[in-house]
C-alpha cells in the first residue's frame, strides 16, 4: 500500500489520461466533448494528493521516492499541465489539433516529468525521461499537415534520442563503477572512491552531464531549442519550454547532489562554465530574433543558464532558489506562449514579432499581461521573476561565485532588450492597423489572469513558497 | 498610524482605482484626469503631513516602519524618512500633481494609462527616497524604470523608442553591479555576525575589507552616477530628456536624477567611507567636467528642450561637487541643490512644454519677441531662468553658493575644483540668457508667433506654484536647509569615521568559486 501511496500523484494523472484517451475513442466523430476537463480532474486530483503526501516521505518500489523535493516539482509540473490545458481550450480547435490524443500525449508526458522528479534510479529516471520526451516529440508535430512542425518534431526526435543515447551510456558506466543503478549505491561507491576517482566516474558523470544538459537547453547542447521551440504549436512551445525544463532540473538536481556530490569541486567548475556560456548565448542570440517564439526559445536557454547556476551554488539556499525560480519562470513563461497563441489565427500563427504591431490599441489587456510577463522574464520588481533571479544571484554570492552572478546579472540586461522589443511592437508601435485577435473564452482567460495573478503574489509575496522550497529540500539534501 | 507607508502606496492604489474605470473610447478622459490630479494632492497632502510631523530634533530616521518580509535572508520592508529624505519626498509630492496638471493639453491619447504610469512612478520614487533596507530600496529603484520607460516610449515625441530603450538600459545595466555588491554586504553581514542583514544602519557599521569596499563602491557609484548623470555617462540624458512628453521631463529632472545623487549621499558614500574618500576627488573631476561640458554643449543646442537638459548635467555636476567635498557646508549645498533643481528645471520644462503645445516645436530660431505676445508666461519664464542661473534672492543662488564654499574649504578637493566650477556659473547665465533673450526679446519675427495665446488659467495654476517656491526657497531657505542640517551633519560625521585602514579585520577569506564544496 506504501509503494502505491508514492506514486499516487502519478497514477491519477495516469488515469487522466487514459480516460481521455477512451473519451476520444468513443466520441462520435463530429460530436464535441470536453476532454480537456477530465485532464483538469486529473492534475488537480495529482495536487491534491501531493498535497497529503506532503511530509511523509513515502517510498515506492524502492525506486520512487514521495518526499517533498519531488512532491513540489509534482506540483510545479501539474501547474503547468493546468495552464496548458486551459490555454489549449480555446486554441486546440482553431489549430486543427486533434484534440484527443493532444490531452492524452500531454497528460502522459507530465506523468513522465512527475516520475523523473521523484525516480531514484537512473533507469527509472531514463524511463520516466523517455516517457516524457516522446509525448513531446510527437506533440511537437502533432500538425501533421504543417511543414514546420513536422520539421521540427523530427529534429527534436533526432537529437533527442542523440542525447537519451549519451544519458544511457552514463547509465551503463555508473553500473560499472557501482554494480547498481540505484542513486544511493552510486553515491557509496563514488564516496569511496572520491580521492584518486576513475576513468569510469568521470565517463559516468560527463555522460549524464550531456543527457541532462540537453534536456535543460544548456549551451553547447541547445542546437534542438529554437527550432523545436518555434515549429511546435504555440501552446505545446509553452508546455515543453516550462514542463520539460522543470523536471529534467529537477532530475539534474537530484542526481549531481546525491549521487555525485562528493565531486561537487570538480563538476562545478565545469558547470560553470556551461551556465555562463548559456547565459551569454541564450541572451547575446536571443537579441538577434525576429521571431518571439524563437526569441523566447533563446530566452528559455538563458534562463537554463540562471537555472545551473542555482544548482552550482547549491547551498541550501542555492537549492531552495532553484525551485523557486523553477515555479516563477514557469507561471510567466507558460503565460507569454499563452497569450502568442490566443493572438495568433490560422493563417498567421508562427509567432512574428511584427504580429505583436499595436497589439495594445487591439486588445489592451492582453498586452498588458504579456508585458507582465515579459518583464517577469527580465527580472522587474515586482513580478516574480526579479525575487528568482535575485534569490539565485544571492546564492551564487554566498557560495562565492561572484563571476557567475556579474555574468548573470549583466547578462539580464541583454535579455531585458529582446523583451522590450516585443514590448515596444506592442505598446510603441506607430502603425496602429487594427490587429485582428480571434475571441477567446472564459476559460483562456481565467488561465491568463491566474498566471498574471501568481507572477504578481510570488514577486510581492514570495515567502511562502521560499519557505515551502526550504521545507522540500531540506527533507533531501 | 502608518502614514509613511500610506503616503508610498496611495498614488498606487489610485492607479489601481482608475484602472477600474472603463475608457475604451475616451469618453472618461475629463474625470479620469481630474481623478488622477486629485490623487495626487491627497498623496501630497500626505508627504506635508509627514513634514508637519516630522521632529527635526528628533530620532535620526522618523516614521520608522519595519517587517519582515524574505525572511531566508532577513530582507524587511523598512521604511523610515531622515530630513533630506523628506524633503525630497515633498519635492515628489509637489512635482506629481504638477505635471499631471501640465499634461491636461499634451496628452490626449491613452489618458487613463497615462495617469496610471504616473502615479505608479511616484509610488516606486517615494519608496526610493524611504527605504531604510538596501534590498527594498533596489526594488524601488528598479521599479522607477518601468513606468518612466512607458511614459517615455508610448506618450514621448518622434525617437521616443530609441530614447526609452536607451534609458532603460543605461540605468540597468549601471544597478545590476549594485545588485551584486548589496548582495555582498548581505553576505559579509552574515560571515561577521552570524545572520544576512540588509538594514542600512547595521551595514553601515560592518568592517568590510579595503579592497571588497572599493569594488563595492565602485559598483554603487557606477549606477548612482548613470543616473545622475555624470560625465562621461550623460549620454542617455539628453535623448530621454528631449524626447519624453513634458511631465515625463519634469518627473525625470525634478525627481528622478536626484535618486543617483541621493544614493550617493544615503549609501555609496557611508557605507565605504574610506573608498569614498579616496575616490572623491576623481569623482569631483569627473562633476567638474560635468560642469563645464555641460554649459558648453548647452550654449550651442538649437533646441531648447534640450539646451535645459544639458544644463541638468551642468547643474547636477555642481550636487555631485558638493557632495565629493565632504564637507557641511558643501554637502548641505548639494542637498539643498537638489531641491533647487527639481523647482527650476522642472519649471523651466514646463515652460518649453506650454511653448511646444503652442507651436509643436521647441526650435529656438522659431520664436523670438514672445514678450510682447504673452507677457504673463515671459514674466514667469524670466523668474525661472533666473533661478536657474543663480540670481541672488532665488533658490538657487543658496544651493550653489553652499557647495562652492563648502568645496573650497574641503579637506579632500583641491581649491582648483571650485574655480573651475564657478566658471560654470558664469557660463550656465551665459546659455540661458542667450536662449531667454533669443526667445522673449526683440521683435515677433515669425508671423505664426503673432497670435499665440498667454498662458490659460491651467497652465497659471501650473506655473504659479513652482515660481512660488523659487521665491520663498530663495528668500527663507532656513525652512528647508534646517530639516536638514542633522541628516547633513550625520553624514558627514559617518565619513570622517575612517578608522585605522591597517588594522586587522576577522573575516573569513573571501572564498573562490569552486572550492568552496560542502
Amino acid at each position: 500500500m506504501d509503494n502505491l501511496q508514492a506514486i499516487m500523484p502519478m497514477l491519477i494523472v495516469t488515469l487522466a489520461a487514459m480516460a481521455t484517451m477512451l473519451a476520444e475513442a468513443f466520441r462520435r466523430k463530429d460530436e464535441r466533448m470536453p476532454i480537456g476537463g477530465l485532464g483538469v480532474i486529473g492534475l488537480v486530483g495529482a495536487i491534491a494528493a501531493a498535497g497529503l503526501l506532503w511530509d511523509r516521505n513515502a517510498v515506492g518500489f524502492g525506486v520512487i521516492q514521495a518526499d517533498n523535493f519531488s512532491l513540489f516539482v509534482t506540483v510545479v509540473v501539474a501547474v503547468i499541465g493546468l495552464f496548458t490545458i486551459m490555454f489549449s481550450s480555446e486554441v486546440v480547435e482553431r489549430e486543427g489539433i486533434p484534440s484527443g490524443e493532444y490531452y492524452t500525449l500531454t497528460l502522459f508526458s507530465v506523468v513522465g516529468m512527475m516520475m523523473m522528479a521523484s525516480a531514484t534510479d537512473l533507469l527509472v529516471i531514463f524511463i520516466a525521461l523517455e516517457i516524457m520526451s516522446i509525448a513531446v516529440y510527437v506533440l511537437t508535430g502533432i500538425k501533421r499537415t504543417d511543414a514546420a512542425g513536422t520539421e521540427a518534431s523530427f529534429k527534436y526526435f533526432l537529437l533527442g534520442s542523440f542525447s537519451s543515447a549519451f544519458f544511457l551510456y552514463g547509465i551503463a558506466f555508473s553500473y560499472a563503477v557501482s554494480g547498481s543503478t540505484r542513486l544511493d549505491a552510486l553515491s557509496t561507491a563514488i564516496a569511496q572512491s572520491a580521492s584518486a576517482p576513475g576513468p569510469m566516474v568521470w565517463l559516468a558523470m560527463g555522460l549524464l552531464l550531456v543527457g541532462f544538459a540537453f534536456k535543460v537547453s544548456a549551451v553547447p547542447f541547445h542546437m534542438w531549442t529554437p527550432d523545436a521551440y518555434e515549429g511546435a504549436p504555440t501552446v505545446v512551445t509553452g508546455f515543453m519550454s516550462t514542463g520539460v525544463k522543470a523536471a529534467a532540473v529537477a532530475a539534474f538536481l537530484r542526481v549531481f547532489l546525491s549521487a555525485f556530490e562528493p565531486l561537487r569541486g570538480d563538476w562545478t567548475q565545469l558547470l560553470t562554465w556551461i551556465a555562463m556560456l548559456t547565459m551569454v548565448v541564450g541572451t547575446v542570440v536571443g537579441v538577434a530574433q525576429t521571431n518571439v517564439k524563437r526569441m523566447l526559445a533563446y530566452s528559455s536557454i538563458a534562463h537554463a543558464g540562471y537555472l545551473l547556476a542555482g544548482i552550482i551554488a547549491a547551498s541550501a539556499i542555492g537549492k531552495s532558489a532553484v525551485l523557486f525560480y523553477l515555479a516563477s519562470y514557469a507561471v510567466a513563461n507558460v503565460g507569454a506562449f499563452g497569450v502568442i497563441a490566443f493572438i495568433a489565427t490560422r493563417e498567421r500563427n508562427t509567432g512574428e514579432l511584427t504580429d505583436f504591431t499595436g497589439l495594445w490599441y487591439a486588445k489592451p489587456m492582453l498586452a498588458v499581461l504579456m508585458a507582465v510577463f515579459l518583464l517577469s522574464l527580465g527580472g522587474f520588481p515586482p513580478m516574480a521573476g526579479f525575487i528568482a533571479k535575485w534569490y539565485i544571484f544571492a546564492a551564487a554570492v554566498n557560495e562565492g561565485f561572484y563571476t557567475l552572478a556579474i555574468v548573470g546579472v549583466l547578462t539580464s540586461v541583454v535579455s531585458v532588450f529582446f523583451y522590450l522589443r516585443i514590448v515596444v511592437m506592442m505598446f510603441m508601435s506607430s502603425n496602429k492597423a487594427e490587429l485582428e485577435v480571434p475571441p477567446f473564452g472564459i476559460v483562456g482567460t481565467l488561465g491568463l489572469a491566474l498566471a498574471a495573478i501568481a507572477t504578481f503574489y510570488l514577486g510581492i509575496l514570495p515567502t511562502r513558497l521560499i519557505d515551502l522550497a526550504t521545507q522540500s529540500i531540506s527533507t533531501i539534501f | 498610524m502608518a502614514l509613511l507607508s500610506f503616503s508610498i502606496f496611495l498614488p498606487t492604489l489610485g492607479a489601481l482605482l482608475l484602472a477600474l474605470i472603463p475608457n475604451r473610447d475616451g469618453s472618461r478622459d475629463g474625470l479620469i484626469r481630474q481623478l488622477a490630479l486629485g490623487i495626487s494632492l491627497v498623496a501630497f497632502a500626505l508627504t506635508l503631513a509627514l513634514w508637519a510631523g516630522f521632529d527635526v530634533n528628533g530620532a535620526e530616521f522618523q516614521f520608522v516602519e519595519r517587517t519582515m518580509w524574505i525572511d531566508v535572508f532577513n530582507v524587511e520592508y523598512y521604511i523610515g524618512i531622515d530630513g533630506v529624505s523628506l524633503m525630497l519626498i515633498v519635492l515628489t509630492g509637489f512635482l506629481t500633481p504638477i505635471s499631471l496638471l501640465a499634461s491636461w493639453g499634451s496628452v490626449t491619447k491613452k489618458v487613463k494609462e497615462f495617469s496610471i504610469f504616473m502615479l505608479v512612478l511616484e509610488t516606486a520614487m517615494i519608496g526610493v527616497f524611504s527605504a531604510l533596507d538596501v534590498f527594498l530600496f533596489y526594488v524601488f529603484w528598479d521599479a522607477v524604470l518601468i513606468p518612466m520607460y512607458f511614459l517615455i516610449g508610448v506618450w514621448g515625441y518622434d525617437r521616443r523608442i530609441y530614447a526609452s530603450i536607451k534609458f532603460l538600459l543605461f540605468t540597468m545595466a549601471g544597478s545590476v553591479l549594485m545588485l551584486v555588491a548589496i548582495i555582498l554586504l548581505a553576505v559579509l553581514h552574515q560571515q561577521q555576525t552570524g545572520s544576512y542583514s540588509f538594514d542600512l544602519l547595521e551595514l553601515y557599521a560592518l568592517q568590510i575589507p579595503a579592497g571588497t569596499a572599493n569594488l563595492c563602491f565602485l559598483a554603487f557609484a557606477l549606477a548612482f552616477s548613470i543616473k545622475v548623470p555624470l560625465f562621461p555617462l550623460h549620454t542617455w540624458l539628453p535623448d530621454a530628456h528631449v524626447e519624453a512628453p513634458t511631465a515625463g521631463s519634469v518627473i525625470l529632472a525634478g525627481v528622478m536624477l536626484k535618486m543617483g545623487t541621493y544614493g550617493l549621499m544615503r549609501f555609496a558614500f557611508p557605507l565605504f567611507p574610506e573608498a569614498a574618500t579616496a575616490w572623491a576627488p576623481f569623482i569631483a573631476t569627473l562633476a567638474v567636467i560635468g560642469i563645464v561640458y555641460g554649459a558648453l554643449v548647452a550654449m550651442v543646442q538649437p533646441d531648447m528642450k534640450k539646451l535645459v537638459a544639458y544644463s541638468s548635467v551642468s547643474h547636477l555636476g555642481f550636487v555631485v561637487l558638493g557632495l565629493c567635498a565632504l564637507t557641511v557646508n558643501g554637502v548641505q549645498g548639494a542637498a539643498y541643490q537638489m531641491l533647487n533643481h527639481g523647482i527650476s528645471t522642472g519649471g523651466l520644462f514646463l515652460i518649453v512644454g506650454m511653448l511646444s503645445d503652442r507651436r509643436h516645436t521647441r526650435l529656438i530660431a522659431e520664436f523670438g519677441g514672445l514678450k510682447s505676445v504673452m507677457p504673463k508666461l515671459v514674466a514667469a519664464f524670466l523668474i525661472i531662468t533666473l533661478s536657474s542661473i543663480a540670481m541672488p534672492g532665488l533658490n538657487g543662488f543658496v544651493g550653489e553658493f553652499l557647495i562652492l564654499m563648502g568645496s573650497w574649504r574641503s579637506e579632500v578637493l583641491l581649491p582648483r575644483f571650485t574655480v573651475v566650477a564657478a566658471s560654470g556659473v558664469i557660463l550656465s547665465a551665459v546659455y540661458m540668457l542667450w536662449m531667454f533673450q533669443r526667445v522673449n526679446y526683440g521683435e515677433v519675427t515669425n508671423p505664426k508667433n503673432e497670435t499665440l495665446p498667454d498662458l490659460s488659467v491651467r497652465e497659471w495654476c501650473v506655473l504659479a506654484p513652482v515660481v512660488a517656491l523659487a521665491v520663498v526657497m530663495g528668500v527663507f531657505p532656513n525652512i528647508f536647509l534646517q530639516p536638514m542640517a542633522p541628516a547633513v551633519e550625520r553624514m558627514v560625521q559617518r565619513m570622517e569615521r575612517r578608522p585605522a585602514i591597517t588594522q586587522v579585520i576577522p573575516q573569513a577569506e573571501a572564498p573562490v568559486a569552486g572550492t568552496q564544496a560542502r
